[in-house]
């Protein structure tokens, strides 16, 4: 699956797109067939603060848990509803299903972040293939 | 829900010649599902008392209609649950190479020992003066355990290793506040245990963590540029999850220390260093033991399990209570009044009944025998690494403990994955090993055979597992699909966890 070009990339496997100061966030292609069937999203509220490197939520699949880290700071302005009921979407379709929206308290921290080219590069590196 | 069996209609389609599906033992109903209005179990004798009014005595509590409870025969209910025992898998069967579980043999005389019936019967009421044996069990436990931890004080009072953690960082919390402040961190590298960041949480600490280096052990210059005055604690298991020893640790310990951090040690993997090194001995400030894991009580299900955990004697004063003090005439008893102790973390006094049979345990092997066990463990370990290598990827390749971790990564290149070879195991009779764990290893193979197995049983399980590599390779469906030996095939994990049917309930219409 190509990862979107207009996307910016976290090393821990989160994608952010940027329209405006407002940011929106999901998990990788990678991510997602890393961890398998995703049965749950543990989400922030709306109105919540997140940091750029830390966690934000967390998404559990049949193998694990695993924390999910923002790309961004900022505060959270909707979360995708959807997910309570359909966490699935994400294996079906990760970059088009959002998980939360953020408005950027610093939008520079969005061009630090890896670009497609990086990012591939980085999964590549470490899966050694 | 269970097939009817009136309609014989074959259960899965991998049927194996001339196994019969369709029969009672490979498809017991449910125990309301048995049921028949009217079947009893026993039959009371005739009332030689005053009758009672129930609902007079009960009042408000007092029920007319009892809900539906299954009626049953007394021989209906021994084959039902006979028959559900046989479905399950032991020790007691077979290889539990489990890893990170530590499924070793619980000896029979740990049994033997702990029926015996003043122990058994005993009450946690009795007074002090008539439970005496049963203290000397406690402290002689004790002393065996600071011994072989190297450590100063301990409590035997947690019921299970994450509870033990919850001490042990409860301990943590207590001793800085005690200097002045709490802290607000502690730090857990990424391939721990679920349960220490769970811990730390729990207890009002922020999570911080640790990346594994490329040997799968801590990054010294990565702790020392996180370490600082805000750490409480790190919390790291030694042998690592990847059943690789942390031989840096001592540097470990002191960058911690320099920044008045503390070292907590999860035990979980302490089978692999009993007898050998000591925890006391390399820098650890508190750390838990699983008595069901390192010293053989019963687990996973059989339980109840048991986590001590033991400290330096500055985190003494904050011991949970009651802690066993002798008296001057060699008599012992329970000291409650302790003003700095954490409080009560169990009722009583601990999983007692654990501690008869970790004693017998250590007794019977003595320090020779213990150190034996360890040497076995980490033998039998490299045994199966080293007959498995040239077919499974080692992600790391430091020298293994007590467990080795392999990666699924030359089976997925047919689209098998961990967990279908783990699948595929129970096939030729194995319990699984641990699947895709730790999560710093794509597609985890973690085994761990304990010291238990002989090289006979190993060789068994190591046939299987090649078999099973070549089967991916030539036949990837066969893998893919399986169980096929088992009463029911692949069950939907995505739809149980996504779904989840927490209890039964009757159908409308039973004969619909």
């Amino acid at each position: 699956m190509p990862y979107p070009a207009n996307y910016r990339y976290t090393r821990e496997h989160e994608w952010i797109s940027l329209d405006g100061t407002i940011g929106t966030i999901g998990i990788t292609d990678y991510a997602q067939n890393s961890l398998g069937d995703i049965v749950y999203v543990d989400v922030p509220k709306v109105g919540d603060s997140v940091t750029a490197n830390a966690t934000f939520g967390s998404v559990e699949s049949v193998k694990a848990v695993s924390d999910l880290f923002s790309p961004v700071s900022g505060k959270v302005t909707a979360i995708n509803e959807a997910l309570k009921t359909e966490p699935d979407k994400i294996n079906a379709a990760p970059h088009e299903t959002w998980i939360i929206k953020v408005e950027l308290s610093n939008p520079a921290e969005f061009n630090s972040l890896l670009d497609a080219a990086a990012y591939e590069k980085f999964i590549s590196e470490e899966t050694g293939s | 829900m269970a097939t009817d069996i009136r309609n014989s209609t074959p259960v899965t389609a991998h049927t194996t010649t001339g196994k019969v599906r369709p029969h009672q033992t490979q498809n017991e109903a449910l125990v309301f599902e048995k049921s028949a209005p009217g079947k009893c179990a026993y039959k009371m004798p005739p009332l030689d008392v005053p009758a009672v009014d129930p609902a007079e005595l009960l009042g408000d509590a007092h029920r007319e209609a009892l809900g539906l409870l299954p009626e049953l025969s007394e021989i209906e209910i021994i084959r039902h649950f006979t028959r559900l025992s046989t479905w399950n898998y032991a020790i007691d069967l077979g290889m539990y190479p489990l890893g990170s579980c530590t499924m070793k043999y619980n000896p029979r005389v740990n049994e033997v020992v702990a029926r015996i019936a003043g122990f058994a019967e005993a009450h946690p009421y009795r007074p002090s003066s008539h439970a005496q044996g049963g203290m000397e069990i406690i402290e002689q436990l004790q002393r065996c355990l600071l011994e072989i931890t190297g450590m100063d004080a301990i409590t035997l009072q947690p019921a299970a290793g994450a509870h033990g953690e919850f001490t042990g960082i409860l301990l943590t919390r207590a001793w800085h506040e005690s200097q002045g402040n709490p802290r607000r961190k502690v730090l857990i590298p990424d391939s721990a245990h679920g349960t220490n960041p769970a811990t730390a949480a729990i207890c009002g600490y922020q999570i911080e963590n640790l990346k594994s280096n490329s040997d799968g052990g801590i990054d010294l210059g990565a702790l020392a540029r996180q370490v600082d005055f805000d750490t409480a604690a790190l919390m790291l298991t030694n042998p690592s999850t990847l059943g690789v020893f942390e031989n840096q640790i001592h540097k470990i310990a002191d960058i911690l220390h320099d920044k008045g951090a503390l070292l907590y040690m999860d035990g979980a993997n302490m089978n692999a260093l009993v007898g050998k090194v000591r925890p006391g001995d390399f820098g650890v400030d508190v750390m838990h033991l699983n008595l069901h894991k390192t010293f053989s009580t019963p687990h996973g299900g059989g339980g109840p399990g048991a986590g001590p955990v033991a400290c330096k004697a500055f985190l003494e004063p904050f011991l949970p209570i009651p802690v066993l003090v002798r008296n001057e005439d060699g008599t012992r008893h329970w000291d409650y009044d302790r003003p700095h102790s954490v409080g009560r973390v169990r009722a009583f006094y601990g999983n007692t009944g654990m501690f008869i049979r970790a004693l017998a345990y250590i007794l019977a092997n003595g320090p020779d025998g213990l150190r034996q066990t360890t040497e076995d463990a980490v033998l039998n370990a490299n045994y199966i690494r080293k007959k498995l290598e040239d077919l499974y990827e080692l992600p790391y390749n430091t020298p293994s403990m007590h467990e080795v971790v392999f990666s699924d990564k030359r089976q997925a290149a047919h689209g098998v994955k961990t967990g279908d070879i783990a699948k595929r195991l129970i096939d030729y009779g194995f319990h699984p090993y641990t699947v895709s764990f730790p999560l710093i290893v794509q597609g985890a193979l973690m085994i761990e055979p304990t010291e238990s197995e002989s090289v006979e049983e190993l060789d068994l399980f190591i046939a299987a597992m090649r078999s099973i590599a070549r089967e991916a390779e030539e036949n990837p469906e066969l893998v893919k699909t399986a169980p096929h030996s088992t009463r029911v095939s692949r069950l939907d994990e995505v739809q149980a966890a996504r779904k989840p049917v927490l209890r039964w309930k009757p159908r409308e219409n039973p004969h619909s």
